[in-house]
């Protein structure tokens, strides 16, 4: 690689970005990661100093975070993002998808109908939050609609319930995410065989093989908490996950869309004419292709749904543990409680998660982008 | 060339302007309590008529966006001159314990407000090393709403015990119907909690409890959770949803026959829902703390590095004296933490908390800042909707005794 002038520019003219970008994101994230090794906060008289003596710990946050008796809070809240995220990729995908299929049949006003589905993304979360707090109310709002027409009202507590289903117990966590792998290990070997890869079938299959062993002899033996704690899916977050689908479902929707008008038509007809239904032309001509849009859409909306915050904030209020995430404990343990090594710990554990998401997908892009 | 010179003498002139003689005060009063300190500070501005004063208002209920902003300004050098901040442990656990207040037991002493405030609450925003903020209001936790008229037709009275509010009075208005208590989001749940742990404990264990003398997995303490939990069963399940103010309206309109309240809901029912006090509006003292002051206080305090100490000074006389206080507290709907103050300046609710204010044993409040640091604070209303949720009383117990290790409470 040579250094002409050309390229000499191009890198002057990106510097100072790289720079900012460096400082301001990266340094900061280290920052952080830094802060979460510390005990910055364990000590009133230190949190607020004007030159506080700052300790390094190690590991001590995350472990108290995954195993002390006072963060159940914390790990109610992985489980609430998991089956927060779950509900509202489903309902966005299917909801969006329909939509996108609806449209797709050219109907009359077209334009007006993508505006209508597309414009709850043009709101802040807060907004929404706000808005749809208000609707489910317990005593008015969405309950109050079947007594238009002559039925009873309806008592669900959208917000405020304090049920719980799905209850697992965390000491089986081990056992639960050894099963979990293995199942998914289980499904790659097949795929393998299937498609004719024996060498990498052959390595998933001896993966899965030690994920089950693990699973059924080590993974017993963890022990994460010395008592039972029941965690689970709390009712609570369905008028959460109904809000926040409502919000991003025409954004999915508009990505469908593209996708389906980027499907030509010769395409369709040529699957008509041999022969194909309906339904047929799109389990195997249109769903396929759609894939890759429901691969961005996933992506895009997991991490939003990871890092979700101000929705949260709005309809349930910051101290509604039912309700709670990790962002949402991040913020009241650093900024409320002036805990900040503990709240730069959930930080490192939210960036984690994110990236989990987001990495993989950088990862294949760039791998295509270099074969192209 | 002439764009730098511009540049150059605004960056001058601005420079010099934050030299002025100015006084800027922090606070989170906005809304219905603005007036309140738009009097106050137009007061300072009559008798310091060359000093600029700078209404840094962060508005959000009870100061949540405020303390946040404060924090920011402190950790970046840069304090406001004097803020509001609630008395007692909000601020000693947050920022004397820091050393970033200034003593100002000086101001007391020359003012002669060691005899003009009650000892009781001078120990409360006090320690050995000093007095750390001017009290302006005095406001109660433990008072229980009602509307007599509508208790009359159920036929129960005020409880005056928990006890007799779960065995008794509870079923009878289930019978009838009516929700016997409402209560609302997770604060006003800590909020319940601090009367029922006040009565179940009495003044001395509820102030010992955060000397660090009564652990919080002593049984007694154990039993205020479990009380607790009792009187939970005969609240409202849509609790987490309501604010306040929709809280008290379920009084008003008979849906609900009791709340436990700070006495601001009383400026709540006279101002904005134009209600008589006494008549369309019932109080007493939350069950088992007759005799018992509740209390918390709004108050000013002066940072280490006031860019403007003696206007700053100046300002902490001004809002300490009775002069003053007789502007603020009515306009406020709260009571002046003077004991010299003029009673007839206020309502029939008001002169009732000034009589109890000046009788009864005084001990601060929880939820509202005074007998516990920060970070106590923001996590035990964990503690109380895990208790709210059916988790056991020993478990809350547990929780509570390890979050008051960790912020040293009895150390």
């Amino acid at each position: 690689m040579r250094l002409t002038r050309d390229r000499l520019t191009a890198i002057l003219m990106i510097l100072p970005s790289l720079v900012l970008l460096g400082v301001f994101v990266y340094g900061f994230i280290g920052r952080t990661a830094y802060v979460s090794l510390t005990d910055w906060g364990q000590n009133p008289a230190q949190a607020l100093a004007l030159n506080p003596v700052i300790s390094f710990i190690g590991l001590e946050n995350y472990q108290s975070l995954f195993t002390s008796a006072l963060d159940s809070r914390f790990r109610q809240d992985l489980v609430n993002t998991f089956f927060f995220t779950l509900f509202f990729l489903l309902g966005c995908l299917a909801i969006g998808l329909t939509l996108a299929i609806l449209l797709d049949r050219r109907v009359k006003g077209e334009g007006f109908f993508r505006t209508v589905f597309l414009f709850p993304m043009a709101l802040a979360f807060i907004v929404t939050g706000t808005i749809w707090r208000w609707m489910l109310q317990p005593q008015g709002g969405v309950n109050v609609l079947p007594t238009l027409i002559g039925l009873p009202r309806l008592q669900f507590r959208w917000l405020t319930s304090r049920e719980q289903v799905w209850q697992f117990n965390w000491q089986n966590l081990p056992v639960i995410l050894g099963v979990g792998v293995g199942v998914i290990l289980l499904w790659l070997t097949v795929l393998s065989f299937r498609r004719g890869r024996r060498g990498r079938g052959t390595v998933m299959a001896v993966l899965t093989a030690v994920a089950a062993i693990w699973t059924a002899t080590g993974a017993r033996s963890v022990e994460i908490l010395s008592y039972p704690e029941p965690h689970g899916f709390n009712l609570a977050l369905v008028g959460i996950i109904i809000a926040a689908v409502w919000q991003m479902s025409g954004y999915t929707m508009a990505l469908y869309l593209a996708g389906l008008r980027g499907i030509s038509d010769d395409l369709r007809e040529a699957a008509r004419v041999d022969g194909a239904s309906e339904l047929q032309l799109f389990r195997h001509v249109i769903f396929p292709l759609l894939g890759p849009i429901s691969l961005s859409a996933v992506i895009i909306l997991g991490h939003i749904s990871l890092k979700i915050f101000d929705l949260i904030f709005a309809m349930a209020g910051p101290d509604n543990i039912r309700t709670s995430v990790p962002a949402l404990s991040m913020y009241l343990r650093a900024f409320r409680a002036n805990q900040f090594a503990e709240g730069a710990a959930i930080a490192v554990v939210l960036l984690l998660m994110v990236g989990a998401v987001i990495i993989p997908y950088l990862w294949t892009q760039l791998r295509g982008e270099v074969r192209r | 060339m002439k764009r730098v010179v511009a540049l150059l003498t605004i960056t001058f002139f601005t420079l010099a302007w934050a030299q002025e003689d100015q006084l800027e005060i922090f606070s989170w009063w906005a809304g219905d309590e603005g007036p309140a300190l738009e009097a106050l500070i137009d007061l300072y501005e009559q008798q310091y008529p060359e000093t600029e004063v700078i209404n840094a208002t962060v508005t959000g209920g009870a100061g949540v966006n405020a303390r946040a902003v404060l924090k920011t300004r402190m950790l970046g050098g840069e304090p406001p001159d004097s803020f509001q901040v609630h008395a007692g442990q909000e601020l000693i656990g947050t920022w004397v314990t820091a050393d970033r207040m200034e003593d100002i037991t000086f101001i007391f002493e020359e003012q002669g407000w060691m005899e003009a405030f009650p000892q009781g609450l001078i120990d409360l925003i006090s320690t050995d090393e000093g007095i750390w903020s001017v009290p302006v209001n005095i406001h109660r936790s433990n008072v229980m709403w009602f509307v007599p008229s509508n208790l009359e037709e159920w036929g129960v009275e005020a409880p005056s015990s928990w006890q007799e509010f779960v065995d008794t009075t509870c079923p009878a208005l289930q019978d009838a119907g009516v929700t016997p208590l409402v209560v609302g989001e997770p604060w006003t749940q800590v909020h319940l909690w601090e009367s029922v742990a006040l009565a179940e404990l009495g003044a001395d264990g509820w102030q010992s409890l955060w000397d660090g003398e009564l652990a919080f997995d002593d049984p007694q303490v154990v039993q205020t959770f479990e009380t607790f939990s009792n009187v939970m069963e005969c609240a409202n399940e849509d609790a987490a949803g309501l604010t306040w103010q929709q809280a008290t309206d379920r009084v008003v309109n008979g849906q609900a026959a009791f709340n436990v309240m700070g006495d601001w809901a009383a400026g709540y029912m006279t101002t904005t829902l134009d209600l008589t006090p006494g008549e369309d509006f019932g109080w007493a003292a939350s069950p088992g703390t007759d005799g018992t002051f509740m209390l918390l206080s709004d108050s000013f305090g002066l940072p280490v590095g006031a860019p403007h100490r003696e206007n700053a000074v100046e300002w902490l006389t001004l809002v300490g004296s009775a002069e003053a206080q007789n502007v603020f507290n009515p306009l406020k709907g709260s009571i002046s933490p003077r004991l010299d103050t003029e009673a007839s300046l206020y309502n029939e609710y008001s002169q009732s908390a000034l009589e109890d204010y000046r009788n009864d044993t005084l001990v601060g409040s929880l939820q509202h800042g005074v007998v516990a640091p920060e970070t106590f604070m923001s996590e035990f209303p964990g503690v109380i909707q895990g208790l709210a949720g059916g988790g056991s009383p020993q478990a809350a117990a547990a929780a509570a005794q390890e979050l008051a290790n960790q912020v040293g409470i009895g150390d």
